[in-house]
């Protein structure tokens, strides 16, 4: 294989096509006619940063609500047009943006659009619907309190970000969502809902000129007059200590555990080298050093390894597992001692290499599907890394030095300064 | 050269099947064994997938703890999982990296070590592992419905296995289940992706026709008798959420009725996905959801069948809405399937059936791994013409064959209903 081949997988200025239409919505798309299917995905700006503590799981309510009827379709209908071509349509919602994804067979790409275009403009929030929504959000928060490792995640958040929006999950919780009421969602809808910061991305079966001439056709004349700035994050207040919780959920046979700190921003100048030092801690192989510890050594989790979350504001990096609740104590303690490895020594040569041969190797495979391309695309967009990213990522990689991953983790990583949380028995 | 199909039976008896896609420079790599749950009998339940775990815990070329980090050096993802029928290993690859997949797989093959201390680690992890699927709801209720439905069957068990034969089972027991049926004469290769098919299929030979066939491996045929009367059963846990299965006896894969049942289910619970890499689409206008959800006795509905070698489960799940009792909930569902078996369903129903079966197998098709594992997939219950004629025996189904299986399989005599009953951490 040449390495031509290599580059010409992978998306970049060639074969990437961006344009911001009037309006302040951003197309990128690429065209793959290897299979007759299309996918879209996207993102603008209403996210739960907007929520008040009071109606926290507002944003999330309104996007769940978006496809529930419009003032064109009922509910029915807009799924019924959907499902009876084999596509699908959701949105989600995170704390800056909220998102979207479809995918369709190439020739139903402009029912798609027009129903994603209908669904953002022209939502109705019927009553019915609404109330009937509110009952399927109150179970899944029902579930969550029940699931030891969605707990144990957000008891993590609490912890890490108190005081800060970061800390509070974007679905709410029972009582905040239990105050929502209709005219809340309209009104929010109205507030935050429109073209400026959006972006879409279209990948598949499809020439770029008429994915931007759909898209133009579905959203190029949606204007909307005093949509809400972005808002500013607050400052984040450092952990001074280790600040452990237990958060009790009784007749679980499992516990989970997360154990962690704050990382970098995506556009921070130590992402690369954080994600390459990740890797070693808890990715590579069979989940890295945390793995072999935790799993492979002691056989004391099925699951063990760390993650690094970076994006718009301060990050978090942790190392989760799922443990017996009388093994807690014993794997937490493993898993601050390999922290404190990894901020005294760092990475081998070997360790680093090693990774850096997975980054690269392994970013083909990352675009297998529309699906991977698409977020590639948003994943340029949303953190401003240049068309040419995916061409020039072998050489962001090879760059890193075990020095820099040194440095990186003793900047972000303080063994005496960490976040425990528990959630089980 | 191009998309072209090659299968090929080597003289120890590995079957290969190889397709070339050029479409990315990526070769995903999946050898399946003809093993899998329904292989074991009590005492050694779990054993399937605990050989599994083992086949990555090294061999003397390839040490643990030095393949996986080969893998990933090379870029390449991996993985493995066992199931009722067969258990699957898989490498995805840059293209010109495939030969160490090829070389790992070979060797594993035959020279796993089952080193006593790696067992001893493995043994809890797979505890910990069957911990985690207990604190599921689901779980529990699932494992005991069909220990409900298969008395006589071995499907009976949980994939994972029985807690009491996780503490006890030895590593000459997993030795030897490996040795029986990890043979070539039971296995299938499966290759897809940026290659020549002719030096493919003569580095296959080079590295595994050495590997001398084995005694062609016996399996269990203990099949269920019928069902004489519906079995219903609660299961108690942590939570406030209720939930309910409802199991339907389904043919196999190979028989003639499992088509018209998946345009049913299609109509009854949306269009279910039997891959693994490409994922489905919303089911908010199938029937049961229209009757169920949209009228709030539950909170969300899922049904599906899976292909298997001998007749398995239809599985239909609901959870429950908070307002509502399970008994409410099942009587709206034995509604709609009385309904279905009384009045044919309309032409414009199985057409939107199919346009949705055809765009979820273009979905797939976006992926090379998929692919791949289709080739070998279809090979562990049917054969890969089952596939490729898929769309088309599908397309052949008419409402009279929907009724007919409607009427002939969705019998209350014939199914067992669980209750997950919340007792609010009072467990």
């Amino acid at each position: 294989m040449s390495m031509n081949k290599q580059h010409s997988s992978l998306p970049g200025p060639n074969d990437v096509y961006r344009e911001v239409l009037s309006n302040g919505i951003t197309v990128l798309t690429r065209s793959n006619f290897n299979s007759p299917s299309v996918v879209i995905r996207g993102y603008f700006d209403a996210g739960s940063l907007f929520d008040s503590d009071e109606k926290l799981g507002l944003a999330d309510f309104v996007t769940s609500a978006l496809m529930r009827g419009t003032k064109k379709y009922s509910f029915d209908e807009i799924y019924h047009e959907l499902e009876s071509v084999g596509a699908s349509l959701g949105f989600s919602t995170g704390v800056h943006k909220s998102g979207f994804h479809g995918r369709s067979l190439a020739e139903d790409l402009p029912l798609l659009l027009s129903l994603l275009a209908d669904s953002l403009t022209q939502p109705a929030f019927p009553k019915t619907e609404v109330e009937k929504l509110r009952a399927q959000i109150m179970t899944g928060l029902a579930i969550r309190a029940e699931d030891t490792s969605d707990m144990a995640s957000m008891v993590f958040d609490e912890i890490l970000f108190r005081g800060h929006p970061y800390s509070r999950p974007e679905d709410g919780y029972p009582e905040t969502i239990k105050r929502i009421t209709r005219d809340d969602l309209m009104k929010f809808h109205r507030g935050h809902f429109g073209p400026r910061g959006m972006v879409i991305t279209i990948v598949g079966a499809v020439k770029p000129e008429e994915a931007v001439r759909q898209v133009k056709r579905a959203l190029g004349g949606w204007q909307v007059k005093g949509q809400k700035e972005a808002l500013l994050l607050p400052e984040l207040k450092l952990l001074k200590k280790t600040v452990s919780k237990h958060h009790k959920i009784a007749g679980k046979s499992q516990s989970d555990l997360v154990i962690g700190t704050n990382g970098p921003m995506r556009r921070d100048p130590e992402f690369m080298s954080a994600t390459l030092g990740n890797n070693v801690l808890g990715q590579f192989g069979m989940m890295g050093r945390i793995g072999d510890v935790v799993r492979e050594k002691s056989g004391l989790a099925y699951y063990a390894y760390s993650s690094l979350s970076a994006g718009t504001g301060p990050g978090s990096w942790e190392v989760s597992a799922g443990v017996s609740p009388q093994n807690v104590k014993k794997a937490s303690d493993l898993i601050v001692t390999e922290l404190k490895r990894f901020v005294d020594e760092g990475v081998t040569e070997d360790e680093l290499a090693d990774s850096k041969a997975n980054f690269v190797g392994r970013l083909p495979l990352s675009m297998e599907s529309n699906g991977g391309v698409a977020g590639a695309l948003l994943n340029i967009e949303r953190h401003d890394l240049g068309l040419d990213y995916y061409h020039k990522y072998a050489d962001h990689v090879n760059e890193v030095t075990r020095e820099d991953v040194l440095a990186t983790a003793r900047k972000f990583i303080d063994v005496n300064k960490l976040a425990i949380a528990v959630a089980g028995p | 050269m191009k998309n072209s199909l090659t299968i090929e039976t080597l003289s120890n008896g590995l079957k290969v099947s190889l397709k070339e896609i050029h479409t990315a420079p990526i070769i995903s790599s999946w050898l399946w064994y003809r093993v899998g749950s329904r292989d074991e009998v009590q005492g050694r339940t779990g054993i399937s997938h605990w050989v599994e775990h083992m086949q990555f815990k090294g061999t003397p070329q390839f040490p643990a703890n030095v393949l996986d980090k080969a893998i990933s050096r090379e870029g390449g993802t991996w993985n493995a999982m066992t199931y009722l029928d067969w258990t699957a290993y898989y490498e995805t690859m840059p293209a010109d990296k495939i030969d160490l997949a090829l070389r790992l797989e070979s060797d594993r093959m035959v020279n796993s070590q089952f080193d006593e201390s790696e067992v001893a680690s493995e043994r809890t992890v797979i505890i910990s592992e069957r911990e985690g699927n207990e604190n599921e709801p689901l779980f529990t209720l699932g494992e005991a419905v069909q220990q409900t439905a298969f008395r006589i069957h071995p499907y009976h068990h949980e994939v994972i296995g029985d807690m009491a034969d996780l503490h006890t089972m030895t590593r000459d027991d997993l030795y030897s289940h490996y040795r029986s049926f990890y043979v070539p004469n039971n296995a299938v290769m499966a290759v897809a992706g940026d290659f020549d098919t002719d030096q493919m299929l003569a580095r296959i030979k080079e590295l595994f026709e050495p590997i001398p066939a084995g005694k062609e491996p016996a399996r269990l045929a203990r099949q269920e008798p019928a069902q004489n009367g519906e079995v219903r059963l609660s299961v108690e846990g942590p939570g406030a959420t209720s939930y309910v299965q409802v199991c339907y006896r389904f043919p196999a894969a190979s028989h003639p009725d499992f088509f018209p049942l998946s345009v049913l289910d299609s109509l009854l619970a949306g269009p279910s996905n039997l891959n693994m890499f490409s994922g489905g689409i919303s089911n908010k206008t199938s029937r049961l959801y229209r009757a169920l959800v949209d009228k709030e006795f539950a909170v969300g509905i899922h049904g599906g069948a899976q292909a298997t070698i001998d007749p398995f489960l239809y599985t239909i799940t609901m959870t429950i809405h908070p307002k509502r009792k399970p008994e409410q909930a099942l009587a709206a569902l034995d509604k709609e399937i009385q309904r279905i078996k009384e009045e044919k369903v309309s032409k414009e129903e199985i057409k939107r059936a199919m346009k949705q079966a055809r765009a979820i197998f273009a979905y797939g098709s976006e992926n090379i791994t998929n692919q791949a594992s289709w080739l070998g997939y279809a090979e562990m219950f049917a054969n890969y013409n089952w596939f490729e004629t898929y769309l088309d025996k599908l397309s052949a189904v008419t409402a009279k064959d929907i009724q007919r299986v409607a009427n002939e399989y969705f019998k209350p005599q014939s199914r067992v209903v669980g209750t997950y009953v919340p007792v609010d951490g009072k467990a």
